[in-house]
């Protein structure tokens, strides 16, 4: 079993008087790709905001390579090779497709280059476009810039919120494809899904949350194989929980 | 021709102005009403490197740019950042930054009292130049060419190098630059300390201008600072340079045709004309501000 790359432990964020996030724990081996999946509203996104250094928790310990980050701010987490793939993608529409993947090399130096030209040669369409504003591509062309500008900072862990979302089936497909090249080159990956099993069918290990807290983990094809887990926290079909 | 070229030199010195006002407001949607009174200090402390230390006022200029850019500094630290988490930050810092204004202003009073400083005499070259028969003063050159040279290093910066590139990201989302890896509380401080340097320099060329320093020289700009702006289009920063030279023009042809008197009027007039013609003004992006 290889060593723990991202721990967190007892995590807990609060939006003013409200509990979003009570008590979560969990971690990831490296090269490993865990998912955490869950209703709306269950705090997967909260939980990712605190790790990457966007939301200051309100207790708990996260430790990355060993150290302990929990209230390191994102600029130092992005140095340091934990990277996120935000939540709705935000990608700078009026900025261009190479000045999004440069933004993504921020603290990369000279080494952005040579990946940016390596995301060209994955992504042709975005080599196509390089010149254009981002805005200008399509919702799944978005998410595959917003994937490629995180792998332009070099990342060691990638946490990736919700990249499947509002995204068509075929685009889906797609993006899980790349989320499992990402996984074979060695990068540990983290990744939040309303669509639960099509990641836990992509994932080595699963977190089930519920209103703030992890109801069930286990290795992702054992989970995936309970149909009470499916149908009690997942909705009864599965495929995209909706609510 | 001799009022155009007079109306371009005092209609550049807005622009260099209004410019550092807008990346300020276009960047970080912070309206940052202490820059008339760097305008103001930086006017006083050039006139004093002149005097006291003896400097050339060409010299004087880059000590001047770094002194504002050091305010600049001191402004963010002190009236916007420990603000910007409030629920109310537009409203909260455009008070504060109100209340560094009054203080700069006092402290000027404090040290150079309320009269009218000049630049000692034979501070100014007195070279000037026929051009299509209207005389221009090599000062007048030189203020011109010192404005264009900043507005283009300052384009150069945001459009082509890294730091500009940080800075468009927040202005566009400030959420995904923190994603990406930017301190965005190191790049606000860059924008404010070279929006500060553009508007010290602007206030001390305004000093070179018209030879004057007075207390209420920010005050008197400010309100033309802020027409710019919204003429331009606000965040633009061409369009803070059209506006500011319009109002240079409109200003100089206003005194000379119709009469002093009605410089303000005919000036500010001219404004409110093109925004019933374009509201979102000349450059200014046709959409709807968030809240």
């Amino acid at each position: 079993m290889s060593e723990s790359i991202l721990g967190v432990s007892d995590l807990r964020v609060r939006y003013g008087r409200v509990e979003a996030v009570r008590g979560v724990s969990f971690e990831a081996r490296r090269g490993q790709l865990v998912t955490l999946v869950g209703a709306n509203g269950a705090g997967k996104s909260s939980v990712l905001n605190a790790v990457s250094g966007l939301l200051r928790p309100a207790g708990g310990r996260i430790t990355f390579e060993g150290q302990d980050v929990t209230r390191v701010p994102a600029h130092k987490l992005v140095r340091r090779g934990l990277v996120q793939v935000p939540e709705g993608r935000q990608i700078l529409a009026t900025l261009t497709i190479e000045e999004n993947l440069r933004m993504g090399g921020w603290h990369a130096g000279g080494r952005a280059r040579e990946a940016i030209d390596a995301m060209y040669a994955r992504f042709p369409v975005l080599a196509e476009r390089r010149g254009l504003p981002a805005g200008s591509l399509s919702g799944g062309e978005q998410q595959m810039l917003a994937i490629a500008r995180a792998l332009v900072a070099g990342p060691t862990v990638m946490l990736m919120d919700e990249p499947s979302m509002g995204l068509a089936p075929k685009i889906v497909d797609e993006v899980f494809r790349v989320i499992e090249e990402i996984r074979r080159s060695g990068t540990t990956v983290v990744l939040v899904e309303q669509n639960a099993r099509r990641a836990l069918r992509a994932a080595d290990h699963g977190y089930v949350l519920q209103t703030g807290e992890v109801v069930q983990s286990g290795p992702a094809d054992e989970l995936l194989a309970d149909e009470r887990i499916i149908a009690a926290y997942l909705g009864g079909d599965g495929a995209v929980d909706q609510r | 021709m001799q009022q155009f070229l007079n109306g371009i030199s005092i209609g550049s010195i807005y622009a260099l102005f209004a410019i550092g006002f807008t990346l300020v407001f276009g960047i970080l949607d912070r309206l940052n009403l202490a820059h008339p009174s760097v305008f103001a200090v930086s006017a006083f402390v050039g006139i004093e490197l002149v005097e006291r230390v003896g400097l050339s006022i060409w010299t004087a200029l880059p000590v001047v740019f770094l002194v504002g850019g050091l305010l600049g500094l001191v402004i963010e630290r002190v009236a916007f950042r420990p603000l910007k988490n409030r629920p109310d930050a537009h409203f909260a810092g455009l008070i504060s930054s109100i209340a560094i204004a009054g203080m700069l202003i006092a402290l000027l009073q404090w040290r150079y009292g309320p009269d009218t400083r000049r630049f000692p005499p034979g501070s100014f070259p007195g070279t000037d130049f026929e051009v299509v028969g209207a005389r221009v003063t090599l000062v007048q050159v030189v203020i011109v060419a010192v404005s264009i040279a900043l507005m283009v290093a300052l384009t150069y910066l945001v459009t082509r190098t890294r730091l500009g590139r940080g800075m468009r990201a927040i202005a566009e989302n400030p959420t995904a630059a923190r994603v990406l890896g930017v301190n965005v509380d190191r790049v606000t401080a860059w924008t404010f300390a070279i929006s500060s340097a553009l508007g010290a320099v602007a206030g001390v060329l305004f000093a070179i201008n018209v030879n004057t320093a007075q207390l209420g020289m920010g005050a008197a700009i400010e309100l033309k600072g802020l027409a710019v702006i919204i003429v331009g289009g606000m965040g633009s920063l061409p369009g803070a340079l059209i506006g500011g030279l319009l109002l240079g023009l409109a200003e100089v042809f206003a005194v000379e045709y119709v009469g002093s008197s009605w410089r303000d009027v005919i000036a500010f007039g001219l404004l409110f004309a093109i925004l019933l013609l374009r509201p979102q003004g000349l450059l200014g992006a046709r959409k709807v501000r968030e809240v």
